[in-house]
């Protein structure tokens, strides 16, 4: 490494400070919502709203979430539902589509992958996709969440690219040996793709973890709601939907604890997995970046 | 992946067309049947309701149904000069291209900014607990958004709101503000992609030839001198093409991110295409007239999007096809 002069080392300075300001700006959010979902109510009258660092720490607002109320625990069951099975079906769908139209001379191959393609560029929009859920009995299912998206278009063309990818002598050695076509599939191909099938996975499953809107169109009943929704309730308006006993309490925690504690654990699932799955992020928006 | 060593895909001399088809089908009948399901997904899901759009030309009834659909009479283009002539059409049009510039002008040169800075940090440590920190907002819903956005921001008891009331002994108000609205959704997008778009200029930029650092710095250049005259022009292409392709999407200004944040005092500066068509089809029940708008949306896309693609292919890029 050459020395560096001082005006290197000015410039150094800066680039430094800029971005320890930019990484505090990331997390600071995060940090006075953690703080503010430990004040007591006598701490909020006395500060007046959120807070940087709490005074004293006081756990009344997780203990209504999660001892007093059955609202958060049947979300949390919704959310994982969700993310669970409904990646589970995208996975299925996907790598099967992908497989399928990576067959370099299957008859229509190119015709079949035009069909999936349109629908990336050309959609009918909200109204016709909210009726057609609608008339086909959805609506207030789990199912609404999971079935009308089973199948990212863009996600299945990455995996597709990568299958194409791999060496054909692999499956070629594997016809000669006598494998028919589900065996080359199963002990070949998938054992070869778990990493770019993990990381389909993975963002199939933060989609999940995140996606409140097809909840709030076309589900109505509130045991059937994912936690994210529970949360955009809360920030509108201060009293939980099913949290009637916090009116009947001596002292509730102040609003602002209850959403923050209500953030938080929406929250701390994913700010724990994703770092340790992010190099798998990357590596496919990687993947997704060279053309095929 | 082929099984084109075991049997020629081409039709044998004599052998009719039909029956050629039929054996090509029985070899490869496991494929065909693989994809049915996934076929069948996008037909019912995509395909129908790109049919559906045929409701924007009709009145249809709110309450009946299929039937409803069927028995509504066609009306031609009635709802789309309806939209065309109405206030809201210039409002909202207005307002879409507006905060998606808004958000292009701020938000596309900041991952560049940003990862160029972090392209100068020397230490492995530093530089990748920096990333996984910017990469952080991406993970998170709009939803807890909003919620981060309330505890800064909210009326009476916002951290700033609260300190700018004491510091000024005026009472502040961000989300209900007109003035400020725009400002906090740009800003919260900034917040929210930079990070995670930084990741594909960070690529271009280790894809940079050594050499050329090398070279430079045997010419006495300093590291600023460095940035700008080998670093950025050697990931311009990735730029240019980034840059296209985000201005063919300019009419997706921010769906979900508006909707978890507007209120009726700022819709003036903040309704969109997609909020409206939303307001007008699934609250108010319109599902006539928002189709139409809706459709006219998915349009002007479609037109945009290939426009993008044939010009980054004229650039000698590859397009997304």
């Amino acid at each position: 490494m050459l020395s560096l002069s001082r005006n290197e080392k000015i410039f150094l300075g800066v680039v430094y400070v800029l971005l320890l300001g930019v990484t505090l700006a990331f997390l600071l959010p995060f940090i006075i919502v953690l703080s503010t979902s430990f004040i007591s109510e006598a701490e909020f009258a006395r500060r007046g709203g959120y807070v940087l660092f709490p005074e004293g720490i006081d756990f009344t607002a997780y203990d209504i979430l999660f001892r007093r109320s059955r609202v958060i625990l049947n979300a949390y069951g919704v959310t994982t539902f969700r993310v669970v099975v409904g990646t589970l079906f995208n996975l299925a769908f996907t790598v099967t589509m992908a497989y399928v139209l990576a067959q370099k001379n299957l008859p229509g191959r190119i015709p079949l992958t035009i069909f999936v393609f349109i629908t990336m560029i050309f959609s009918g929009g909200l109204i016709p996709r909210f009726l057609l859920v609608d008339y086909l009995g959805l609506r207030n299912t789990l199912w609404s969440m999971i079935i009308p998206v089973l199948v990212n278009a863009w996600y299945m063309l990455i995996m597709r690219n990568f299958f194409m990818s791999l060496p054909e002598e692999l499956s070629e050695a594997a016809i000669v040996d006598g494998a028919t076509a589900p065996v080359i599939l199963l002990r070949i191909v998938l054992p070869l793709s778990l990493p770019v099938i993990a990381t389909i996975g993975l963002f199939y499953a933060v989609h999940h973890w995140n996606a409140w809107f097809d909840a709030a169109i076309y589900i109505d009943r509130s045991e059937m709601q994912p936690l994210q929704i529970i949360l955009r309730g809360l920030l509108r308006s201060a009293t939980l939907e099913g949290m009637e006993e916090i009116s009947f309490m001596e002292k509730p925690p102040p609003a602002a604890s209850l959403r923050s504690a209500l953030i938080i654990v929406s929250t701390v699932p994913v700010l724990f997995i994703y770092p340790f799955i992010q190099r798998y992020f990357v590596k496919g928006i990687m993947i997704g970046g060279v053309k095929g | 992946m082929s099984q084109s060593s075991r049997t020629l895909p081409l039709q044998r001399p004599g052998e009719s067309r039909w029956s050629h088809a039929r054996k090509q089908f029985i070899k490869w009948r496991f494929y065909y049947l693989l994809i049915t399901p996934a076929l069948l997904y996008f037909l019912v899901f995509h395909y129908i309701p790109m049919a559906g759009i045929l409701i924007a030309f009709k009145d249809i009834s709110p309450f009946g149904g299929l039937q409803g659909v069927i028995d509504g009479p066609w009306v031609g283009f009635k709802h789309f000069t309806r939209f065309f002539n109405s206030f809201f059409f210039w409002n909202v049009m207005q307002n879409t291209l507006e905060i998606s510039v808004l958000k292009i002008v701020f938000g596309f040169p900041a991952p560049i900014i940003f990862a160029l800075m972090l392209n100068e940090v020397t230490r492995t440590a530093v530089k990748r607990v920096v990333q996984t920190i910017s990469y952080l907002p991406h993970f998170i819903s709009w939803v807890v958004v909003t919620g981060l956005i309330t505890a800064l921001l909210a009326s009476n008891s916002g951290l700033l709101t609260g300190l700018l009331n004491s510091l000024t002994g005026e009472s502040w108000s961000f989300l209900t503000n007109p003035d400020h609205f725009r400002g906090i959704l740009v800003s919260s997008h900034v917040w929210k992609t930079v990070g995670w778009s930084s990741i594909i200029y960070l690529a271009a930029i280790a894809g940079i030839d050594p050499h050329l650092y090398e070279a430079a710095a045997i010419d006495g250049a300093s590291r600023l001198q460095m940035a700008r005259h080998i670093t950025l022009p050697g990931i311009s292409f990735v730029i240019v093409i980034l840059f296209i392709f985000e201005v063919g999407h300019i009419l997706e200004a921010g769906f979900e991110q508006i909707l978890l944040l507007y209120s009726p005092a700022v819709y003036g500066v903040s309704d969109i295409l997609d909020t409206y068509v939303y307001r007008e089809g699934l609250i108010r029940l319109q599902y006539s007239f928002a189709a139409a708008v809706g459709l006219f949306k998915a349009i002007v896309s479609l037109i945009l999007i290939i426009g993008a693609n044939s010009l980054a292919r004229r650039l000698g890029q590859p397009g997304i096809w």
